[in-house]
């Protein structure tokens, strides 16, 4: 009875042996990867552990692991409180307003640009509309209070000109979220083309020449040739952008907002950073970041199984 | 193909004429700030629509090139980028190369571990108690470790690292090269484009960097470009009390020069690295 539990366990043992000597036979490769795990573990896993300040009372001084629990003391006081409601639902609105408006754009602009033969023409239009991509939002901020000031904005005075009156894009409650979504469109929509652009260079151009001799016309080349060559590419960034929904674009509205708009613009992003830096109440910011984290997270798995189950490659 | 037809030349017409157009949209904020920078203080304040400047003055400049804070900004933000990008480089070119080994135990595993970051995070407040108990405020290095590897640029840098064709790799093992030596001999090379592409994304994003900034920057001495600017040109708030109307505390030509003035570094290696850019679309699209 003995031996063959003996040889078991030494046949376990060896190959735990052999894993060691597979691991010290690539240390060279691990070592290369240390740097990056430890920048992972730090600026990653550490603080999704630290998240669990949003269960507890967070003091300073007693730090991460000392503060004392509370259980879900965090959440209850969130779920009561009007702003809550407020910031979550501007999140959901600005961010389906992006992605309703902003999500067709790129794609029709690459299909227009794709029916351009002129190639310097191309060239030029590729190379200027995603130009915006690589701008700060400090720097757009200054370019569109120039633009859209009520007094000495260009806009302004055109629609003053007109025998307009002037509008408070940035001023205004009405205004200030369609001021977010349009600025937001203008300066991603030409990046998002190239993305789309660089998928259509990648179609074979005798699936357009065998659609040519079968006498589709362009609209029939466009929706049977087209579009079913990139549609892998329109599912993964839908997908992204469906798992982002809870991003509602923290630079953007930090740079423009102001109190005066608070109840249309402020999103969970710019409500953690005050509550948690300014007012320093940081579990309960904590609860809200963990919260928007654990949105966001379900949204990207429901989006993925879904276009897998529409029979599509999902991004995982 | 099809030139031809009253309907095809109407629909060139039309796509011309719309592509053409937000063309010049994209441009003309810019072109805007261009014109209010090089306007005359004392007329900029008047309104009246200008799309080309009736008079030509520098002292915007003048005024901006005299202020000591944009010149200490300019160094924090070179420093960030320059050194930044250079570490960012490294510890990203090193996990790629391993990562692109399917054969390491444990790569699949720790790839995911990686990936994972992407879907999920702890969140803004635990990342800055982090930042904070490193002792990093108000230091240059928490607008560099925090944003060391950007797990994007990392796919993009594996994913290329992966197509470089394994026997190569195996000759020069057998002439008695070690890891290292073959990333740095063999892989590097043939790496060039990915390798450009993703340190030019580090290096805009660097440069750019705001948000790092307003969460660990309050010292004035390691303030970077982009807190500076922010500084210079938005006064949402004074412009909400006053009822709209901006109440130019500092002229707008003044204003719109600091623009030119922060911007010019990514407006002159644009043109030149703009194809990397597209590159970089092009291998971001490329899924794993």
């Amino acid at each position: 009875m003995e031996a063959p539990t003996s040889r078991i366990s030494a046949q376990v043992k060896s190959s735990r042996m052999e894993g060691i000597r597979r691991v010290l036979r690539y240390r060279n490769l691990y070592l290369m990867l240390l740097p990056a795990i430890a920048y992972y573990i730090i600026f990653h896993y550490y603080p999704m552990y630290g998240a669990t300040i949003a269960f507890k009372q967070f003091s300073i001084i007693k730090g991460i692991n000392g503060s004392p629990w509370v259980g879900l003391k965090h959440f209850e006081t969130l779920l009561q409180l009007d702003k809550f409601w407020e910031v979550f639902w501007n999140t959901i609105v600005i961010s389906l307003y992006r992605l309703l408006f902003g999500f067709p754009l790129p794609l029709i602009v690459a299909l227009l640009l794709n029916e351009v033969r002129k190639m310097a023409f191309k060239r030029t239009v590729q190379t200027i509309i995603y130009l915006p991509h690589f701008i700060s939002w400090v720097i757009m901020g200054g370019l569109l209070i120039n633009l859209l000031s009520t007094d000495s904005g260009i806009v302004n005075q055109v629609i003053r000109s007109l025998g307009g009156s002037s509008i408070g894009f940035l001023s205004d409650e009405s205004y200030f979220r369609s001021t977010l979504v349009g600025s937001m469109i203008w300066k991603e929509f030409g990046w998002n083309t190239i993305i789309y652009m660089a998928a259509l260079a990648g179609v074979n151009p005798s699936l357009y020449e065998a659609a040519w001799m079968d006498g589709a016309n362009r609209m029939q080349r466009i929706w049977h040739v087209t579009l079913p060559s990139i549609r892998t590419t329109i599912i993964i960034l839908l997908i992204l952008r469906i798992g982002g929904l809870m991003e509602a674009g923290f630079e953007q509205i930090f740079v423009l907002y102001h109190s005066g708009v608070y109840r249309v613009a402020d999103i969970i992003d710019t409500y953690v950073y005050r509550t948690g830096l300014a007012d320093g109440k940081f579990s309960l910011a904590a609860a809200l970041g963990l919260f928007k984290s654990i949105i966001n997270f379900v949204l990207l798995i429901i989006a993925n199984q879904l276009a897998r189950m529409k029979g599509d490659q999902g991004i995982f | 193909m099809d030139n031809s037809g009253l309907g095809a030349k109407l629909f060139q017409a039309c796509n011309y004429t719309f592509l053409g157009l937000i063309t010049l949209l994209t441009l003309f904020p810019f072109w805007d700030s261009l014109i209010v920078s090089i306007t005359p203080i004392s007329e900029s304040m008047q309104s009246s629509v200008h799309l080309f400047p009736k008079t030509v003055t520098f002292e915007a400049y003048e005024y901006i090139v005299g202020m000591k804070q944009l010149w200490s900004s300019y160094g924090v933000s070179i420093f960030v980028t320059v050194a930044g990008t250079i570490l960012s480089m490294i510890v990203t070119t090193l996990a790629a190369y391993v990562l692109s080994k399917s054969y390491l135990p444990g790569g699949r595993a720790i790839m995911f571990l990686i990936v994972f970051t992407m879907m999920f995070s702890g969140g803004i407040i635990p990342t800055y108690l982090v930042v904070k108990q490193l002792g990093m405020m108000n230091t240059v290095w928490a607008l560099i470790m925090p944003l060391m590897v950007q797990t994007y640029n990392l796919i993009i840098m594996r994913s290329f690292m992966a197509s470089v064709p394994e026997s190569l790799e195996e000759a020069a093992r057998i002439d008695g090269c070690g890891d290292f030596r073959i990333l740095v001999r063999v892989v590097l090379p043939l790496s060039l484009p990915a390798i450009a592409t993703v340190s030019l994304f580090y290096a805009v994003a660097k440069w750019n960097e705001f948000f790092t900034a307003v969460m660990y920057i309050t010292d004035k001495d390691v303030w970077p470009l982009q807190l500076f600017m922010r500084a210079m040109l938005i006064d949402n708030e004074a412009v909400y009390q006053s009822g709209g109307d901006s109440p130019f505390l500092l002229g707008q030509s003044i204003k719109m020069a600091s623009i030119m003035v922060s911007t010019i570094p990514v407006m002159l290696i644009y043109p030149f690295f703009q194809r990397y850019f597209v590159q970089g679309a092009t291998l971001g699209a490329v899924k794993e």
